[in-house]
């Protein structure tokens, strides 16, 4: 089956403004995005850049802008994705090294400042900390964060202010603060409570929605926003 | 085309930022000494983040299991080619590693009593892994990434190095590497340099490897006229999703999966009737491909059944989360309601660069240490995986052996001196690039690589013979002849990925000669190196290690006894 795709490119070495283009190329049944970019590099347009790894959902180096919406490639199956031509952009909200490669350090220098550690001033045991299931069940999810950005690049408070921490660094702050056995939650939570930090969540649910690991980012940012208002620590 | 060079010193360098890169790096931090990691993509990305199953330690938390038994299975699972001081060390350090890692705090899955939790793997006589859910590698990763954060290890993100700086004096004093996000050359200037550069799996066609495991570092190595250890055995993991060889964890079938074959048979009942489907990985992957050889696979096809389904709704969403959403959206099945269709896929590297107990390499593959130059994790050889690894393994021998290394590294750099970068090897890290950016060939890079899996996948892969190996050995140095027309098309300085896979290209080319011939040397059948012409077992003659060069021409072969300290070869049964 034929497909086409209109793909984003822009080399800052050559190209003076950004542009689209076409591509139309013969799929297989099961391809995703990945697969179809990969083709287009290896047998159409060796010029293409992008960024993939494991190809298999868990590394999140393939976090780009497919339709419109934030999604890793290698996880997009294109037969999701109707009949129409296909769109293909930069994760958005980030500087652009070439095509749909973005410069992810303000990305990391955000995480960076969360204090994203594990920290712990007690005395360690010789053996583990003991954690039961269910202490461990509350910070399951959240670290089972692949740091793709998708998220944090999807949400229109980070659009308009790349100070904002975003939904990925806030998530890495619950995954410590709810951790049973971390002792760092209150200097973390200091940092996190500010105008650039949870505060400036206002519960768009974007991050929830482009999360590739589904990971109900929000409710997580406002239990850090309950814990935050109540002062617990 | 101008070039710009950068130049940057450090008392330490790691190559590679996966579970061994980043742990020796932190020894490296909390040693006090100042260190940068040079990575092909940010750390997080590396390989060791799709390991799922878990990380064998011997802390008997579901059993009465003991660093005996740990060692035992090692040993026996290795096929007698594991050196028994290295297994023996390994496995009194993993218990250390794994509390080592849970007090920085990995998510491993719990006991209800909140001590960690054990499951069962493929040729461990005790439930053995620790575990955390099946993305194990995931966790452990970006904790080491997290720590390495806290002690400001300096990180550079998408370099690729082009040269390991081996002086004519017979000393390591860096690396010299190319931007990928903005071209240039980088000259890494240091005391000491540790490889954990990862695995080779994309030398072959269905792999369950990232498209980084190119086996860079296997290639730098040998081009400095270094040895490579052991290379010709390859693990094939039993279980890849069907066609795309995406990795579904042994762990399914430590809890409990079965395997099927076209008839609805437990085939494995044939091949190891006592330990089933968690016998060894070589002897599970021959197992299957056998059914499928003999018309066995699913209608008759090249594949066979992982059944989970009577594990219920409830163990497989909360142990195997990972594997369903995999099997869900590459396959379109639900392990849940339906069997996975999966066949062996590449997946590990036993061989690789010759190195101490404490990571040092070998640069006589024996005895001769260099100076300043360490490797750790899949791409060295300890040995502690001889010709067959363990599954779980693998994720403890990274992390062990990357804290050892490092450690071991910071004494060294607290003595040592720093010596200069040759301009030589400045100019022909160069010219590597040149070659490339400046050459005009007619053979696109993946056009290569297209031609290497076949030969791979068919005449190096599970089953091999004299003729196969052969011809594969002619076919990949005419290959090699080959990557001198290549054609990169894009000849710009940012995020070049066309010029990136030439390289990586060329680098499989290299050590894959090493693997085939290799291969054809060793007359014999021993773990996952099975020759149908040979298919015994022969200790009189192969218990050794293999150790290999390249020449012009071609490869040339010397060898190392095994070190055998407690067990005697016997008669492998499972």
């Amino acid at each position: 089956m034929k497909r086409k795709f209109k793909i984003f490119r822009y080399d800052p070495e050559k190209d003076r403004k950004p542009y689209y283009k076409e591509y139309e190329i013969e799929i297989e049944d099961g391809w995703t995005v990945l697969d179809a970019l990969n083709y287009i590099h290896w047998y159409v347009d060796g010029t293409l850049a992008y960024r993939r790894a494991c190809r298999s959902e868990i590394c999140g180096s393939c976090a780009m802008r497919i339709n419109g919406k934030n999604r890793l490639a290698c996880k997009t199956q294109i037969k999701t994705l109707g009949k129409g031509t296909i769109k293909i952009e930069p994760l958005p909200g980030l500087p652009i090294i070439k095509d749909m490669v973005v410069d992810m350090d303000p990305f990391f220098r955000n995480l960076e400042k969360v204090k994203p550690y594990f920290i712990k001033y007690s005395p360690l045991p010789e053996e583990e900390q003991l954690q039961t299931p269910e202490e461990r069940d509350l910070i399951n999810e959240a670290a089972m964060c692949i740091l793709c950005g998708a998220c944090t690049t999807s949400c229109p408070s980070f659009w308009a202010n790349p100070d904002y921490l975003g939904p990925a660094a806030l998530l890495k702050a619950y995954r410590f603060i709810f951790d049973s056995r971390d002792e760092g939650g209150k200097e973390r939570l200091e940092i996190i409570n500010d105008r650039n930090g949870l505060w400036r969540c206002h519960a768009i649910f974007n991050c929830t929605e482009a999360c590739p690991k589904d990971i109900n980012i929000t409710y997580y940012i406002k239990k850090l926003q309950n814990l935050a208002v109540n002062n617990q620590f | 085309m101008q070039i710009e060079k950068y130049y940057h010193k450090s008392d330490a360098l790691v190559v590679g930022t996966g579970l061994a890169g980043l742990r020796a790096a932190l020894a490296l931090a909390d040693a006090g000494i100042d260190t940068i990691t040079i990575s092909k993509v940010y750390p997080t990305r590396s390989h060791s983040v799709a390991a799922q199953g878990g990380i064998a330690a011997a802390i008997a938390h579901a059993s009465d299991d003991s660093t005996e038994l740990h060692m035992w299975d090692t040993v026996k699972g290795s096929d007698f080619l594991g050196d028994q001081d290295a297994i023996e060390m390994f496995v009194n350090e993993a218990i250390k590693t794994v509390y080592e890692m849970e007090h920085m705090g990995v998510v491993f899955s719990r006991m209800p009593d909140g001590r960690i939790a054990q499951r069962r793997f493929g040729g461990h006589s005790r439930p053995r892994a620790v575990y955390a859910a099946d993305y194990t590698g995931h966790v452990l990763l970006h904790t080491l990434f997290e720590q390495c954060i806290k002690k400001k290890v300096r990180f550079f993100n998408e370099f690729f190095v082009l040269k390991l700086v081996l002086r004519d004096d017979g000393v390591v004093s860096g690396v010299i590497a190319w931007d990928i996000r903005n071209g240039g050359l980088h000259i890494f200037n240091a005391k000491a340099t540790l490889f954990a550069t990862g695995g080779f799996g994309r030398a072959f066609k269905i792999t369950s490897n990232s498209f980084t495991n190119t086996g860079d570092g296997l290639a730098l190595v040998l081009r400095e006229g270094l040895p490579i250890e052991d290379l010709e055995f390859v693990q094939f993991h039993p279980t890849g999703l069907y066609r795309l060889g995406i990795l579904v964890t042994e762990g399914a079938r430590g809890e409990g999966g079965y395997l099927l074959n076209g008839k609805g048979e437990r085939f494995m009942e044939r091949y190891a009737p006592e330990r089933m489907e968690l016998a060894p990985r070589d002897v599970v992957a021959r197992a299957e491909q056998t059914e499928i050889n003999e018309g066995r696979g699913i209608d008759g096809k090249d594949y066979v059944y992982l059944d989970l389904r009577h594990l219920g709704a409830e163990k497989i969403k909360e142990r195997l989360p990972q594997i369903r959403e995999l099997a869900m959206n590459f396959l379109g099945v639900d392990p849940i309601e339906e069997p996975i269709p999966i066949q062996p896929t590449a997946h590990y590297q036993m061989g690789g660069i010759p190195t101490t107990k404490r990571g040092e390499v070998l640069g006589d593959g024996k005895t001769e240490i260099i100076p300043g130059f360490y490797a750790a994790g899949e791409a060295a050889c300890v040995s502690i995986h001889g010709a067959n690894r363990l599954g779980t393994n693998s994720q403890q021998e990274a992390i062990t052996m990357g804290r050892i290394s490092g450690q071991a590294m910071a004494e060294f750099v607290k003595k040592a001196a720093l010596f200069p970068i040759p301009k030589e090897a400045v100019e022909e890290a160069e010219a590597h690039v040149r070659k490339y950016l400046e050459g005009k060939g007619s053979v696109r890079p993946f056009e290569l690589r297209e031609k290497l899996h076949e030969i791979m996948t068919g005449k190096v892969g599970i089953f091999r013979n004299e003729k196969d190996l052969s011809q594969a050995v002619k076919e990949i140095r005419e290959l090699e002849e080959e990557i001198h027309h290549i054609h990169v098309e894009d000849k710009g300085m940012k995020f070049n990925l066309d010029l990136q896979e030439a390289l990586e290209t060329e680098n499989l080319l290299v050590f894959s000669e090493v693997i085939a011939a290799g291969a054809l040397n060793r007359r014999e059948s021993r773990g996952a190196h099975y020759r149908v012409d040979y298919p015994k077992r022969d200790d009189e003659n192969w218990l050794k290690h293999t150790l290999a060069w390249k020449t012009p021409e071609g490869v040339r072969f010397d060898y190392k006894p095994v070190v055998i300290t407690k067990y005697q070869p016997q008669e492998r049964k499972y």
